[in-house]
């Protein structure tokens, strides 16, 4: 269960509230991706996409499986539309369970199974996020946007390697 | 003696607490504790959102509140919707399908609380650096404790999965009963597990009663205060997490409420405002608002109930009943043992659930003649959860209250942390962080949702911050999580 499938390439990852405006943009990145390309050109479990709205510790036993796992959420933060960063190293032992970030995740990983997969996390900025309402800011869709296409662009070649690695990135 | 002016600390927001929230201790001049307050960042704009939503929508729309707790709003919300439609019993196949998801959402949540955010403070102690407490420490301590509190969150989200269709924010309660009953083979994935999850339940619930026997004298001076206590009961007095009527004792044990029917609870329960919170202080309308305020959650639960209807759980119950002298326990920190007799109680319900073959029923929804109105409360993993909801002739929401179970408990949170703040931080001159996590442990024990904040990229400070008399800012420290990347 805690080692690492071969045929488990890349695990895509989108949380968030989608009842909370801007929070929504990881959901939302899953529920566009997965229309937005046709899973079908990829081999089996090449590419597995989840959608949720939060991370959960029980996700460890999962993402442990994966040789890349990439997390997507809202940012709060930057000047770029998005931002892809790797989470090399993680000393995260901030705790709960509406706060689990993926640092803690990986962390989790590592502690729990002593290795986990390369883990990226894409960051896509939000501006609105303080009331109930299930729709996007226009300036985070236009961010979702530039996202998805950047994506959708790197993992094309997921099919012919055994597994295409992010760069860290800022759009 | 040096004069010193009067200073506040603040604790924002706190660590391993649902949601955010911040505490203030007000120290006076001598450095003595006068009061403390528990701060909620609460947000309370969902009740007018729901307003104009169609009420079918309603049962799918609330779980945006909270993403560690959103079965129980999930339920809460169908149950008021079938008093709405008309629908005053279930058919036994919805309902049971409705209290096997209750029993794999308090299942779950209450594991996440006591392994995931708990356990460092029990097993290293209060005083424990900082970095050591956390769960990362307890999965290099105790690896197979840790694991099996990973596994047992993870069998209660499966069991979310079958009876809800997803692990968050499922849709199957719908006004006047369920749209899936369980298949074979959902209930057979589920029974191959069961008996280990009881098993590891039962070891959980030991190691609670243990510490909570082992560290008498810490659990007694720690938040220990007398209070009256509120829940549903069955009508045999069971202990029951889905249904039933609400029963409220004093601190003595003695009984001032019991068998009310919970449509009528603003008949008994009241809310009071105070400016410096966003949470209401809800009290009981006959005791006063001085005096009127309780407890809700697993500790209430325990003392109310007069028993429980599962074998183990009910050996546990009254094994805990017997050790505090059959008076309400009042501890704070028996919250614990009583989250944890609530896992063991809802794992043989599980069990018991799965080989009822009313599950695969086909009878799902009922309809009956409408009304305007629909009250519902349920036993939420943190505690009794009011959900009120008016609709007009086109279906839409006109009105919604909820009351949650941390609004409950609010007045108790703020008297655990004004206890343990004036045991642990009193004439002292310098605050220590284990001092303050003392205050956050008293808050934790009550598992507090404190609100459904966003939980995006680039927020999770924890910021104290000292003020002197005149609130200037004369101290500040943060505790960033770090987050190391290329």
């Amino acid at each position: 269960m805690s080692n690492i499938d071969p045929k488990l390439t890349t695990l895509i990852i989108g949380y968030g509230n989608p009842g909370r405006q801007d929070d929504g943009l990881g959901p939302s990145f899953i529920d566009t991706f997965s229309n937005f390309i046709a899973l079908s050109e990829y081999e089996e479990n090449k590419l597995n996409l989840q959608s949720n709205y939060q991370l959960t510790v029980e996700d460890a036993l999962d993402i442990c499986q994966y040789q890349q796992v990439i997390f997507v959420d809202a940012s709060l933060e930057g000047e770029s539309a998005f931002h892809v960063d790797e989470i090399k190293q993680t000393n995260d032992t901030g705790f709960g369970s509406h706060s689990l970030t993926p640092y803690a995740l990986i962390q989790l990983c590592q502690t729990l199974y002593q290795h986990h997969p390369k883990a990226f996390i894409i960051g896509i900025r939000g501006y609105e996020f303080d009331q109930f309402e299930e729709k996007l800011s226009a300036a985070a869709e236009a961010n979702l946007n530039q996202a998805l296409a950047y994506l959708q662009k790197i993992l094309r070649p997921l099919n012919s390697d055994e597994c295409t690695p992010l760069e860290p990135h800022h759009a | 003696m040096t004069t010193q002016k009067a200073r506040v600390v603040e604790i924002s927001p706190l660590t391993r607490v649902e949601g955010h929230g911040k505490v203030t201790v007000h120290l006076d001049a001598h450095n003595q504790v006068s009061e403390a307050r528990l701060h909620i960042v609460e947000f309370r704009g969902f009740e007018r959102f729901i307003q104009g939503r169609m009420l079918w929508e309603v049962p799918v729309i609330v779980q945006r509140l909270c993403g560690i707790c959103p079965v129980s709003h999930h339920l809460a919300a169908a149950k008021a919707m079938d008093m709405i439609v008309g629908v005053d019993q279930l058919t036994p196949t919805a309902e049971k399908m409705r209290r096997l998801m209750h029993y794999g959402q308090i299942l779950q949540s209450n594991v996440l609380h006591f392994f995931h955010l708990c356990s460092p403070d029990l097993l290293f102690g209060f005083s424990a650096p900082a970095d050591k407490r956390n769960i990362f420490e307890v999965i290099k301590a105790f690896p197979e404790l840790a694991k099996q509190g990973v596994l047992m969150r993870k069998y209660g989200q499966e069991v979310i999965q079958a009876t809800a269709g997803k692990k968050i924010h499922g849709n199957t309660a719908v006004p006047g009963g369920i749209t899936k009953n369980l298949s074979i083979p959902e209930r057979d994935a589920l029974l191959k597990d069961i008996d280990q999850i009881i098993k590891w339940s039962e070891d959980a619930v030991l190691l609670t009663q243990n510490y909570t026997r082992d560290n008498l004298d810490v659990v007694k001076g720690f938040a220990n205060f007398d209070s009256s206590h509120m829940s549903l009961v069955r009508a045999d007095g069971a202990m029951d997490l889905y249904d039933g009527k609400l029963r409220a004792i004093d601190a003595e044990g003695d009984t001032i409420f019991d068998h009310m029917d919970y449509r009528q609870f603003d008949q008994y329960i009241m809310e009071e405002v105070k400016p410096w919170s966003y949470m209401k202080f809800p009290f009981i309308r006959s005791q006063g608002k001085e005096d009127g305020w309780y407890r809700v959650g697993p500790l209430a639960r325990m003392n109310t109930s007069d028993f429980i209807d599962t074998p183990l759980a009910n050996a546990h119950h009254q094994r805990f009943k017997h050790f505090f002298g059959n008076k309400p326990a009042q501890m704070s920190l028996a919250y614990h043992w009583a989250r944890m007799i609530e896992v063991l109680h809802c794992a043989e319900k599980i069990k018991l659930l799965l080989l009822d073959s009313d599950l695969q029923g086909n009878e799902l929804i009922l309809k009956g003649e409408r009304r305007e109105e629909g009250i519902s409360v349920i036993e939420a993993p943190r505690g009794s959860l009011f959900h009120h909801y008016k609709v007009n002739e086109n279906d839409q929401v006109t009105y919604c209250n909820l009351i949650v179970s941390t609004t409950h408990n609010n007045t108790a949170m703020n008297r655990a942390v004004t206890d343990v703040a004036k045991t642990y931080l009193s004439g002292k001159n310098k605050i220590t962080e284990a001092m303050l996590n003392h205050i956050e442990i008293a808050v934790r024990a009550y598992d507090p949702c404190l609100s459904c904040a966003t939980h995006a990229l680039g927020k999770m400070p924890l910021k104290i911050e000292v003020y002197d008399a005149d609130n200037k800012l004369i101290d500040t420290a943060s505790q960033f999580v770090k987050q190391e990347t290329q």
